[in-house]
């Protein structure tokens, strides 16, 4: 793995490497100290064409506990509002060093347009782009259920994959990077994924993604669900008529109260509630819901950490060893850097 | 001061694919056409394996001059079009002042006299400043010296259907016709790529094949309540073909044009996110590029247009969503359609003389243009070596243009000669010098 630029063409060991190199990292924040010098001396810069304090934080702290030096280029308030290009952006970077760019940027292929140019020679992380792909969040959320999903196995997670899982991804996927991002990783990890959405949130051509398409959350509920993502609703979009109004949206595709009594009524104790963030409370999403035991909203922030230390990790260190040859836990605890990255 | 057009026997080339047979040109017509002429003082193209055709005219090309000479100029442009095998071509009207005046139709046709590579044929805006509020003056236009007949606001849509029914009503008063760039704007707001499976992975905004065949559908029907002329720019679509098929068989007088990239490349290309495949309308599907060869095979299309459409590398050099729409194709055109639909068996040479020369030069009323190569006719003549191949290198054409989605292609077909008015433009597959007209300080060097 050269870039981490989407899941649709991540292998299956690519992505069980990643998860269960997240898991060892997730050890390290159990820590007392937090931090592995893995990636001491190594630049990565995070390019964000779009704000997404969340995702820039998470990466920043997945960062620094690898002991990388950090750069936040924001490209609001930057030479990039005065019309610098990207081409020039990225030649910046590669001219001061950077190792790794983690790039969010509102147009689709952004990320692409650096791996696949002569502009730098970083590795390339895609957190974001446009309404193309999420990766790092699709792993977290893969992450997130195949703890859960090993847990009620009684197995452990480490080399497990979604065999079976049954997950609901309702809302807005027409403009969503995470429902794509999910359905082909899912998918690649061996869960049934339903997508529920109003017709006109759902891309023409949905119907050849590896997943199956449902316009009635009710039925996806009573059919049965390990796992309920929502996606976030942008409010706005009523005034393009993708929606009568909010409340409308609210009653047919939210999960509200009465979803999430019907769980208990249905028998299905052990389904979670999922959700990227940031959360509009009451319009996919209800309080209850979203502050229930079933909810791993938390959970999923702070695995996100630690799935993206592995991804840097696997990028940045050089290790090219097959997923059969993945370190056993513990492998980081010493883990000092190799002379190559001490340069 | 004389024409610089000399005498020249093109010996033994097949003429539209046909038997072998010579040229001869002379005083910029073909002066005598047979077997075993005597070459007397001519300077002797030996043509054994080559294939004569009538000059292609290009019924949409983008010259960028005046106002973007940084994409493009009259002069880089028609050297371009000389090589690709063109004698004439079309220049849209999207330059910078809008060709929407008399003034700068001529300006334009001017231009095109003085750089002396092909005719250039300025086209026309419909309306004032390709705005789609009011008619620009048409008829001073087509009585301008530049006598243009062919209008059109390509690049947009003339989409009131009030403004496009006035449009094709009032062309018909000098033999005019109006080129619709068919796309309903309010589909197609922030449109990247074709609306479909890759576009549902990609996360672009998806350009529906509705958009094009919804204004098609009202523009024959408009075209036929007024009785007039229209013709359709690069269709791309399957459903663009259907609509197209059922107008003609009701006797609707409509004409359409495809590209040589709809003729070959699909959205799949998209997946690579690289901008020089995008372009207006979008690359399509597989099943699309089929439909069109095969309407273009049965003649529901009648012709190729290159829409050729140079960029500055900056407007390309960037993200998808930030780069401009278009693609070069004057030097790729005729290889193009060689691979497309020669080399499918689809077509003969005589059926490409069709579609490149004679068809856009009746639609675009050049009259001297798209002729027979037959004794006394003008002699605009591209011979072609069927057998060459090439690897596109956009690096080394004479557009100013980078943007060749055919970059690394191999393909079939290089024009060797390019005669313009009875002057070789284009000599061993090179340039050669313009043609300089007689009696005229236009275009003295």
């Amino acid at each position: 793995m050269r870039h981490l630029l989407s899941t649709q063409d991540l292998s299956r060991g690519d992505a069980i490497r990643i998860l269960d190199t997240a898991e060892e990292m997730a050890a390290v924040g159990d820590r007392e100290v937090k931090k592995l010098p893995a990636l001491r001396g190594r630049t990565v810069v995070n390019l964000f064409f779009e704000d997404s304090t969340r995702t820039r934080i998470s990466f920043e702290a997945a960062a620094k506990r690898l002991s990388a030096d950090v750069i936040n280029f924001a490209a609001k308030g930057s030479s990039v509002s005065k019309g610098e290009s990207l081409k020039d952006t990225a030649q910046t970077l590669a001219a001061m060093g950077a190792d790794a760019v983690v790039i969010r940027h509102w147009a689709s292929g952004a990320p692409h347009r650096l791996a696949s140019t002569d502009w730098i020679d970083a590795a390339v992380i895609n957190a974001g782009d446009g309404t193309h792909e999420h990766p790092t969040q699709a792993l977290l959320d893969a992450f997130t259920m195949r703890r859960h999903w090993s847990r009620l196995a009684g197995t452990g997670s480490q080399g497990a994959d979604l065999s079976g899982m049954r997950v609901a991804i309702a809302g807005d996927v027409l403009h969503s990077r995470v429902a794509r991002s999910n359905v082909w990783l899912l998918r690649t990890l061996g869960a049934d994924v339903t997508l529920v959405a109003p017709p006109t949130l759902l891309p023409i051509g949905v119907e050849q993604w590896p997943c199956k398409v449902s316009y009635d959350m009710d039925r996806t509920l009573e059919q049965g669900v390990d796992a309920v993502m929502m996606l976030r609703v942008q409010g706005e979009r009523m005034n393009a008529s993708f929606f009568p109004s909010t409340r409308e949206y609210s009653r047919r595709w939210g999960f509200d109260d009465n979803r999430l009594r019907s769980l208990d009524t249905l028998g299905m104790k052990d389904t979670i509630i999922m959700h990227p963030g940031p959360m509009n409370r009451g319009l996919e999403i209800s309080s209850a819901a979203a502050d229930s035991p079933r909810s791993t909203v938390l959970a999923q922030v702070r695995n996100g950490v630690s799935v993206r230390m592995a991804a840097l990790y696997l990028l940045l260190s050089g290790d090219t060893r097959e997923p059969a040859a993945t370190p056993g836990a513990g492998h980081f605890a010493g883990a000092a850097p190799s002379t190559k990255e001490s340069i | 001061m004389a024409a610089n057009t000399g005498t020249y026997l093109i010996r033994g080339a097949s003429v539209l694919g046909g038997a072998p047979a010579d040229l001869l040109i002379r005083d910029g017509v073909i002066a005598e056409t047979g077997t075993g002429l005597a070459a007397g003082d001519a300077t002797v193209i030996e043509a054994a394996g080559l294939v004569a055709l009538p000059g292609m005219v290009d019924i949409h090309t983008h010259l960028r001059e005046p106002g973007r000479e940084d994409a493009e100029t009259v002069e880089t442009g028609t050297r371009a079009a000389a090589l690709g095998g063109y004698t004439a071509v079309h220049a849209m009207a999207n330059s910078n002042p809008v060709a929407d005046t008399a003034g700068v139709v001529e300006q334009v046709h001017s231009l095109g006299k003085a750089a002396g590579w092909v005719d250039v044929r300025p086209v026309g805006a419909v309306t004032v400043g390709l705005a789609g509020k009011q008619l620009a003056e048409l008829g001073a236009m087509a009585d301008s010296r530049a006598g243009v007949r062919v209008f059109s606001d390509d690049g947009i849509c003339v989409h009131d259907p009030v403004l496009m029914r006035r449009a094709l009503e009032y062309v018909k008063a000098f033999d005019g016709v109006v080129a619709q760039h068919a796309q309903e704007p309010r589909l197609t707001e922030g449109a990247q790529m074709n609306e479909g499976e890759v576009s549902s992975v990609l996360g672009l905004a998806g350009w529906p094949a509705v958009a094009e065949e919804s204004i098609i559908a009202r523009d024959v029907l408009l075209a036929q309540h007024v009785g007039s002329r229209l013709h359709v720019c690069h269709v791309s679509t399957a459903g663009s073909v259907e609509i197209i098929r059922w107008a003609k068989e009701r006797g609707i007088n409509v004409t359409a044009e495809v590209t040589p990239h709809h003729l070959l490349l699909t959205d799949d290309l998209v997946r690579s996110y690289d901008p020089v495949f995008k372009v207006n309308p979008p690359l399509r599907t597989d099943a699309d590029v089929q439909a069109l060869r095969a309407a273009l095979a049965d003649g529901t299309i009648d012709v190729i247009g290159t829409d050729h459409a140079p960029h500055p590398s900056e407007h390309k050099e960037c993200e998808w969503a930030q780069a401009a729409m278009g693609m070069t194709g004057l030097e790729t055109a005729l290889s193009v359609v060689q691979e497309t639909m020669i080399e499918t068996g689809l077509f003969s040479w005589a059926d490409f003389a069709r579609v490149t020369s004679t068809v856009p030069a009746v639609i675009g009323r050049v009259t001297d243009q798209g002729r027979p190569l037959e004794a006394g006719e003008p002699a605009n003549v591209v011979l072609v070596d069927p057998a060459a191949r090439w690897t596109v290198d956009p690096s080394a054409m004479a557009t100013m243009g980078r943007n060749s989605p055919f970059k690394g292609l191999e393909l079939p077909g290089k024009v060797v000669a390019t005669f313009f008015k009875g002057h070789p433009t284009v000599l061993n597959g090179a340039l050669n010098t313009p043609y300089r007209g007689a009696g005229t300080t236009e275009g003295a060097a």
